[in-house]
Parts: C-alpha cells; structure tokens; sequence
C-alpha cells in the first residue's frame, strides 16, 4: 500500500470462503481481487492505481463513455461472479479508499447495515422489469375496454364507441400510469422487495419507447419461475404494452440503508 | 464503445444502460472521508453526460437531465 495506490470495494459478504470464490478474479484495474475481513464481515477489494482511479482521474475518467463502460462491466464482473455463489451487497461503482484502515473501518462502522442487507438477500435475486406502451395500440385497446358491450351496429352503440375514443384519447396517459402501477403492484406479490426507478431518458437508451415502467424486485429464488411467468403473463394482458425483463442482477437496488433500516 | 460512429449496437447500448442505471444508483453508498468522496448524485450527472456526449446523433442542450430518487444515498 503506498500514496499511489487505492482500495476499490467491490462487495461485502459474510461468507468465510469469499476469498477462494474470487482468487481467480481480474478487477477494474486488470489487478488480482482480494479480501479484507472484519468481524465476520468481508470486504471484496482490489488495489488500483489512484492515477487512474484517485479523485480528479476518477471525474474525468467518468466523462469518458468507453472508460465508463469498461469500469462498470469489470465492476459487475466481479460482483455477479461472486453474487451467483453467495449472498453479496455490492458497493456503489467508484467506491474508493485510501487505505485498507478505511476498508476495515467502513466495515465496522455500517455492520448493522450490511448483515440485514445480506439477510435481506440471502437466496433471493433481483430482476428488472421494464414496460413500454405503444401509445395509438393503448388508446385503441382503451376504447374497446370503455365500450365493453356496446359493441354492435345500433346508433347508440356507435356514440358511445365514439365517447369511448374520444376519453380514451383523453385519459391514454393517465391509464397508462394506471396500468404500470398495476404492473408494478402484481410484480410485488411475486417478489419479496421492490421499487420503481424513473423511466430511462429514451436520448440515452436510444430506445424512443414510452417506458411505462422502471422496476427492480428481489425474488425468492425459489419462486423466480414463478416471478418469470408473471412478468410473460403481463406481456400478454395489456394491448400496447410490452413487458421486458432483465437479470439476473446482483442486488444492486436492493443493498442501501434505506430499504432495510426502518 | 464509444457509440459516436453510426453503428451503434442498440442491444448492447441498452444492456450497458441497465448497467450503468444500476451500478451508478444502486449497491451500497459509503460516505465521509473513508472514501474519495465522489458524490453520488454528481457521478450520475456525469456518467449521463459521457452517455449523452457519445450520441453523435442527438444533439442536446441544456441541463442534461437526471433520474431523481434512484439513489440509496444515506
């Protein structure tokens, strides 16, 4: 250790043979991971040069799209190797220390936290779930569902069909939200935690989409093909609304203080 | 990589933003002078102005803006 070099943390775990589970891994910095322990606590770490990762690299390394991407995936790399072995929390990306005194004490100081995030995902997975609408298909499923019997030929019918377009044009945006949060509630009987991120700019993505849904959800690995269905299922009930999903994901929405503390 | 020449490859652009959307606003945030103190919420500016920097096909102005509430910040 010396002033050129810093500690990245990849994850805590509280597993005693983390260190034979990573001995082969290849970090962010091309380095060998390693372990620090504390008290029944592991913290998965590599050293890395600070002048690459030091503070004033790090903001301008982070501006630099194919840096970035090399740093995340070398990042989750290391994180899902360990994650589909044993229960991991992953640390935020570009957690730095200076020292391995600051890793030890970083273990200590949020031990709480750390045991009841791993308890909370011990032999559960995230999975993400996205849905997009396709705006004139939702509108027109809309109007079939708010004319419901009236379907036929007589005058009446027609008005009301005609009533229902207009409405639906209408209120397309708020029964969109409506059916998202229906997504999202079914989605969270079939998983043990879940959340609800903002809808991805569609000028990152590059996907034009109108993304309905944003979701994480912690599943019981036990009911993940249960979890699986429901997310095809939903695909299927709602015309002009296609349900993706993504993962498995080490925890990464499911590891902060603030889901576990009350 | 860099995504600024035309052929992007959009699986592979929208898998890295599942990514990043995860290993910049989630896993676990360690504050205080442990670490080199890159604040959360400035390291999801900046890794979305490196995503919106790279399309050479859009052309932003403005703020650039930034998912709110994703951020497991203590």
């Amino acid at each position: 250790m010396t002033d050129t070099t810093g500690i990245w943390m990849y994850a805590v775990t509280e597993a005693g043979h983390t260190a034979d589970l990573v001995s082969t891994a290849t970090g962010v910095a091309g380095e060998r991971v390693r372990v620090i322990g504390e008290d029944g606590l592991t913290a998965v770490v590599g050293t890395v040069p600070l002048a690459e990762f030091g503070a004033d690299a790090l903001t301008r390394n982070l501006e630099d799209l194919g840096w970035l991407e090399r740093v995340a995936r070398a990042h989750d790399a290391v994180v899902s190797t360990l994650g589909r072995r044993i229960p991991v929390i992953p640390l935020r990306l570009a957690t730095v220390c200076l020292d391995e005194h600051r890793v030890h004490e970083i273990l200590m100081q949020h031990r709480r936290e750390f045991t009841e995030a791993l308890t909370l995902v011990t032999g559960r997975t995230e999975w993400g779930v996205k849905a997009f609408a396709d705006r004139k298909t939702l509108s027109e499923a809309l109007t079939d569902a708010n004319t419901g019997d009236a379907a036929g030929g007589s005058g009446t019918a027609y008005l009301l069909r005609r009533r229902a377009q207009l409405a639906a044009r209408e209120s397309v945006e708020r029964e969109a939200a409506a059916r998202a949060d229906d997504i999202h509630e079914r989605l969270l009987h079939r998983a043990a935690a879940g959340r609800r991120n903002p809808p991805t700019d569609p000028a990152l993505s590059g996907n034009p989409e109108w993304m309905l849904l944003n979701g994480s959800y912690l599943v019981d690995d036990e009911a993940a093909d249960e979890f699986r269905s429901e997310v095809e299922d939903l695909g299927k009930s709602f015309a002009g609304i296609r349900v993706e999903l993504t993962g498995p994901w080490p925890p990464y929405s499911f590891a902060g203080a603030e889901r576990i503390a009350p | 990589m860099r995504y600024a020449d035309g052929s992007v490859d959009e699986e592979r652009r929208i898998a890295l933003i599942d990514l990043l959307d995860r290993v910049l606003a989630g896993g676990v945030v360690v504050t205080g002078d442990v670490t080199l103190s890159i604040a959360d919420v400035d390291l999801v500016r900046i890794s979305l102005r490196a995503l919106i920097s790279s399309l050479s096909t859009l052309s932003v102005t403005g703020d650039v803006p930034v998912p709110d509430g994703t951020r497991n910040g203590r």
